[in-house]
């Protein structure tokens, strides 16, 4: 019996594993580096154990630290979660070594599955479908074909090749992309299949024998060879496919002496022939979806086999019912490559949502959440801030509940994919269940913002506007009954500029005794005539018949645009108000009133484009430089990014260093062109 | 706690009638006041924003914090006068980083700025303000200094202008000033007289004499910078404390100026969110009679101006010619003193100077809703005393030491002005509706009245009276009388402190009592002799 189970990962993970403990009476012991410190997973623990530095390499990833501290605070059992240690054959062999419960499958069946050549030609002598592999690349013959690392995940190493002339040099920087990332460079090539679905299979395999298919998932909305999207059942899958597919992924589960919770990975077709792709070892991100459909707990049939007893429903595969999606919520940028966002989470809220890490009671929402209000979003970790799964009695039911639901969550300070995510769900091609791993590839309308139209975000500015007067007036230390803005002589505007989605904005508008609205206006400002924004402009109009303040409070705007009522929620932080309607959501920083003259940049600043650390300084200040020269090196996000000089000339300043870490904007270098 | 009731109908056509003359009357003050927004006129204005330089009104919109209020103070000064309607200044009362302040500031586009007659009376009325009710006084200096022409109305009482701004200063009201452009000669007194000094850069002259002067003066040939520009007076002569990049930058070290005054209102309102009236104010404009004869109920006024309609009269039932009574304003208490039906008796005068003497023994402010026609007049009342009654009152008022505050809602005739806190009883503030009246009488009695005179005097010398120039005589004196009677002629004289919208009576009057608020409230210690 497992009394007290330590889980070495963070985030989201964490939390879903703790909260089935919590439910079953299993204690908690958490683990947490630096900048997790304040983290969710943390507090909800029984335990928890500081694994000093913010690098995985330093924490999450020291099995040895991990393995200490089970033992420090006496847990019994060590959960992985996913990513981080959880397909580790040496770890989970050192938490067996340590005396302790490994919560996963045996050692030497992760280290089976890491070696996809191995694994494939295990399973291909168990009869399980296999697309054509070439280990060497010289006997490929039929274009196009896929390169990949054999030890590989999360799409490095992958490349696709056309024609066989560019086959040698992908499967040349393949082995070097392979080698750096996993230390093994073996690469294959397998036929590559255009517009193919990706399927898996998850399955449960228990000491005694038993082996339980809990259905199918399809995955194939992907970026990156990542998945964004998942679902249960796939709308591709047939009953009589459903039951070959399972077949299959028991078979392969059974030839490898499997124990645990799996994914049996496949490639399916247009034609409608599957393939096995690999085989993950771990509980996966998307296994919620399946916990709706079954009803099943998987983390408490984890924890079950993991104690030796048998699978509850030994022999007979779980009754699915309806439909369930699941997004991920990630912070980054899709527009921007994707580029991860970093920054304060000031608030996210889903609305409605049924339950949280657990399976559903009712169909409806279940948020599986990392964050909560005030989280920091760093530079360290995985960009997945949550993931919200729909379960409805069908998938239109379910797409339709979660496009809605992510429209109207909350998500303030930090930039997502949530827009995106939303386009998905309600494009045509997705609604009628016609997609492929391609999908994103070839609708790229779905990188569009969701704001409908350009009004909405005029209208959205108005709003914070007069929210936030709303707010001064409620704050005013004198006068505060008297009407907001009032004048008996009446000439000018209340003025409010925002940067906004579109560059600076200026919002005017003039109120009358009552409190409706006299007049207002919003234009774009010329960033380089901030300075005269609000003056020198002709008094309001009262040409804007169109919105009425139905209600104009400081969190909450209510407006009547010719004859439809729309509510506004307004939540300012700082300058920073985030707008959040029917309409989509808008932020905007509001830009000071009287800016500080001193504070004008440096002509010739370099600025970080994006948040890191500074790898490598090249240059010294005084020293001569030529146009394009590299002066600086950023890491963020594992890849480094160039900073060159943008003409030739003298470097003034360099205010950072090597191993410094720097937001979007910071200055790196001061260079004065010649 | 009473609840006053409202007995107005809009259906009748007493209000429509009503309403639809108090419209005509707002549509003048509107124009009188399009007339003052527009400063200099087009031209100037124009030449002025080429310039990169903010109207009187713009700068102000910048000091001001966002979406507070603003009441502006004779607006509609010069009005009726050769002068530009405004005259050449705009002054007022608002909230500078949370601190209720008078604000001046010249308007440069009306002849430069320089100081006409009226500009001088409405900068004055904007000190006195300040020192009695103790607000710090922000200045928006850019002036060419006197209206030359007209300097022989300016010169000797305009010295008072910067005596009274160190005066503020001795009794502990700050001043700041900031100057946008010329404070030249006089001018130069206004930053030299303030307690922080604000100068733009590249556009403030403050200087005695300009270059022309100077050379005439001494030979000296020197330019407007070394003489008195931003620069020269915050390195060398010390006149500037700060220096600002450009106009908004003033403004911006002009508010970190108040901020750092650590200003403290003596007191606040009682209650900060006060209930509204239970009547609409939009009822205010059709309240007063369309024709000045017919009074009419102040009570309905105040349904719609004191906070929850609630007003606990006082004697309800004796002196019924005049209503009074306590209640809050915006969370202020006030005592109420108004003319229910036009005529002061005997009663109606003992009864107010009680009443004044209770608000005084309770240092609470009083309000005066004006509509009177003065005194009764008659032998009956002559010998019942309405003159030592009449007295009385005027006594109580003179003497009265909290704050007035007075409202001209119709009629404000003879004696009743003085009864009733007009212009001479310095009430902390006064303003006027639009359709309302002030004079030594009505212009029909003051016109037969000259009538009587003229023709008992031709009876005297036996001579014949002339009904032709008679009849020519009264309808000339009555129009003279009528244009010199009404709320824009009066207000043009600076006789109140503006003519307001009476939808905007209630805000005007809680912006008041704020602002009496950043001084002490103190009830008188004595009266003069009651004759009794």
């Amino acid at each position: 019996m497992i009394r007290r189970l330590l889980v070495a990962n963070r985030g989201e993970i964490a939390r879903r594993i703790f909260a089935t403990c919590r439910l079953i009476g299993i204690e908690t012991v958490a683990v947490y580096s630096d900048a997790d410190a304040d983290a969710p997973h943390v507090a909800e623990a029984d335990y928890a154990v500081h694994l000093p530095g913010n690098a995985p390499t330093a924490t999450y990833l020291r099995g040895d630290l991990i393995v200490a501290a089970a033992r420090k605070t006496g847990a019994d059992a060590v959960h992985p979660g996913y990513g981080f240690l959880a397909e580790n054959a040496d770890f989970a062999a050192a938490v067996a070594d340590a005396g302790l419960t490994w919560v996963g499958p045996p050692a030497k069946v992760i280290q089976l599955m890491g070696s996809k050549i191995e694994a494939k030609a295990r399973l291909a002598d168990a009869g399980v479908p296999m697309l054509p592999t070439y280990l060497d690349p010289e006997q490929v013959t039929d274009f196009p074909v896929m390169v990949k690392a054999s030890a590989g995940g999360g799409g490095r190493g992958m490349r696709i090749v056309r024609e066989a002339e560019s086959l040698a040099e992908a499967v040349a920087s393949a082995r070097r992309e392979a080698a750096g990332a996993f230390g093994d460079g073996t690469v294959f090539c397998e036929t590559y299949v255009e517009r193919a679905r990706h399927i898996e299979v998850q399955i449960f395999a228990d000491t005694h024998g038993n082996i339980v298919p809990f259905g199918e998932r399809e995955c194939s909305i992907q970026r990156r060879h990542q998945k964004l999207i998942e679902e249960t059942p796939s709308p591709a899958v047939t009953p009589q496919m459903r039951e070959d597919l399972c077949n299959a992924a028991v078979a392969a589960t059974r030839a490898v002496g499997y124990v645990g919770a799996g994914t049996v990975e496949f490639l399916l077709t247009p034609t409608g022939e599957f393939y096995f792709l690999e085989m993950n070892t771990r509980l996966q991100v998307e296994h919620g979806v399946t916990e709706c459909v079954s009803g099943v707990d998987l983390v408490q049939l984890q924890l079950l086999v993991a104690e030796g007893l048998p699978l509850p429903m030994a022999g007979s595969a779980p009754q699915i019912r309806g439909h369930a999606i699941e997004v991920r919520l990630c912070a980054e940028d899709p527009a921007y490559a994707w580029l991860p966002a970093t920054g304060t989470l000031h608030r996210f809220r889903v609305p409605e949502v049924v339950a949280e890490f657990r399976a559903l009671p009712q169909p409806g929402l279940r948020l599986d959440s990392g964050v909560r209000d005030g989280s920091v979003i760093g530079v360290h970790y995985d960009s997945m801030l949550a993931k919200l799964i729909a379960w409805a009695p069908t998938r239109h039911e379910a797409a339709r509940l979660l496009a809605s639901a992510l429209t109207r969550t909350e998500i303030h300070g930090v930039a997502t994919n949530r827009d995106l995510l939303v386009r998905v769900l309600r494009h045509q091609a997705y609604r009628s269940g016609e997609i492929d791993t391609g999908f994103l590839d070839r609708y790229t309308e779905v990188f569009a913002p969701l704001l409908s139209s350009v009004d909405a975000v005029r209208v959205s500015c108005l709003a914070a506007a007069l929210a936030g007067a709303a707010a001064r007036r409620a704050d005013a230390t004198v006068l505060r009954s008297l009407p907001s803005g009032w004048r008996n002589v009446p000439s000018g505007a209340q003025i409010t500029v925002y940067d906004g989605p579109a560059g600076p904005v200026e919002v005017g508008y003039r109120l009358h005794r009552a409190g409706d609205l006299a007049g207002w206006w919003v234009r774009a400002v010329d960033p380089e005539e901030l300075d005269l924004a609000g003056l020198g402009h002709p008094p309001v109009t009262d040409d804007h018949p169109a919105v009425a303040i139905v209600e104009a409070e400081p969190h909450r705007v209510v407006l009547d645009l010719a004859g439809i009522r729309l509510t506004f929620r307004v939540h300012r932080v700082g300058d920073a108000s985030y707008v959040d309607s029917p309409e989509g959501s808008v932020t905007l920083a509001e830009l000071p009133r009287f800016p500080e003259p001193a504070a004008e940049l440096t002509d010739g600043s370099l600025l970080a484009p994006l948040p890191g650390a500074v790898s490598r300084v090249l240059v010294v200040s005084g020293q001569r430089v030529d146009a394009g020269e590299l002066l600086m090196t950023l890491e963020a996000m594992k890849l480094e990014h160039p900073v060159h000089a943008p003409a030739a000339g003298v470097v003034t300043s360099i205010p950072v260093s090597a191993g410094a870490q720097v937001d979007t904007g910071t200055v790196l270098a001061v260079l004065t062109p010649e | 706690m009473a609840v006053l009731d409202t007995t107005i109908d809009p259906r009748t056509p007493s209000y429509l009638e009503n309403r639809g003359v108090m419209l005509e009357r707002i549509a003048e003050l509107e124009a009188a006041l399009d007339s003052a927004r527009g400063g200099g006129g087009e031209k100037y204005v124009t030449r002025h924003h080429a310039r990169g330089k903010l109207l009187p009104r713009e700068r102000i919109e910048l000091l001001l914090d966002r979406d507070a209020p603003f009441l502006e103070l004779s607006s509609v000064a010069a009005w009726g006068t050769d002068y530009p309607v405004g005259g050449s200044v705009v002054t007022g009362i608002g909230v500078v980083e949370g601190v209720e302040c008078v604000i001046v500031a010249n308007d440069p586009t009306v002849r430069g700025g320089a100081v006409n007659p009226y500009a001088l009376r409405k900068t004055q009325r904007a000190g006195e303000i300040a020192l009695a009710n103790r607000l710090p006084l922000v200045n928006l200096v850019e002036s060419g200094g006197a209206d030359l022409p007209s300097q022989a109305e300016i010169f000797i009482p305009g010295g008072r202008v910067f005596r009274d701004l160190t005066r503020l200063s001795a009794a502990g009201v700050p001043t700041v000033s900031v100057v946008f452009g010329n404070a030249t000669a006089g001018g130069a007194y206004v930053p030299g007289m303030s307690d922080y000094t604000v100068m733009v850069r590249n556009q403030a002259k403050v200087f005695l004499a300009g270059p022309p002067l100077v050379r005439m003066a001494t030979g000296e040939v020197t330019d407007d910078e070394s003489l008195g520009g931003a620069a020269m007076h915050a390195t060398r002569s010390g006149l500037a404390d700060y220096i600002a990049e450009d106009e908004r930058d003033g403004i911006r070290l002009a508010r970190q100026c108040v901020r750092r005054l650590n200003w403290r209102k003596a007191s606040s309102a009682r209650n900060a969110l006060p209930a509204p009236p239970k009547h609409d104010p939009e009822d205010l404009i059709a309240i007063a009679s369309a024709d000045l004869k017919v009074p009419f109920d102040p009570r309905e006024v105040l349904a719609r101006v004191l906070d929850g309609s609630e007003f606990d009269e006082f004697k309800p039932g004796y002196g019924t010619a005049l209503v009074t009574g306590w209640g809050e304003l915006h969370g202020y208490p006030v005592g109420v003193l108004a003319n229910a039906r036009g005529v002061l008796f005997s009663e109606e005068s003992q009864k107010a100077a009680q009443f004044i003497q209770l608000a005084n023994a309770a240092a609470t402010p009083l309000l005066f809703l004006q509509n009177t026609t003065g005194y009764m007049v008659g032998a009956e009342y002559e010998q019942r005393g309405i003159i030592k009654h009449g007295a009385l009152m005027i006594n109580a008022v003179a003497n009265s030491k909290v704050p007035h505050l007075t409202v001209n809602l119709g009629a404000s005739y003879g004696a009743g002005n003085y009864g009733m806190c007009g212009r001479a009883y310095d009430p902390r503030f006064l303003f006027s509706w639009p359709n309302a009246k002030s004079a030594v009488m009505g212009p029909a009695q003051l016109a037969g009245v000259l009538s009587i005179v003229a023709r008992q005097a031709a009876e005297a010398k036996g001579q014949p009276y002339d009904e032709d120039s008679d009849k020519a005589m009264r309808a000339m004196v009555e129009r003279q009388i009528e244009t010199e009677s009404v709320a824009l002629f009066l207000s043009g004289r600076l006789y109140d402190d503006g003519v307001i919208d009476p939808r905007d009576t209630r805000t005007v009057l809680g912006l008041c009592l704020s602002a009496i608020h950043s001084g002490p409230i103190e009830g008188a210690a004595g009266y003069g002799v009651f004759r009794m």
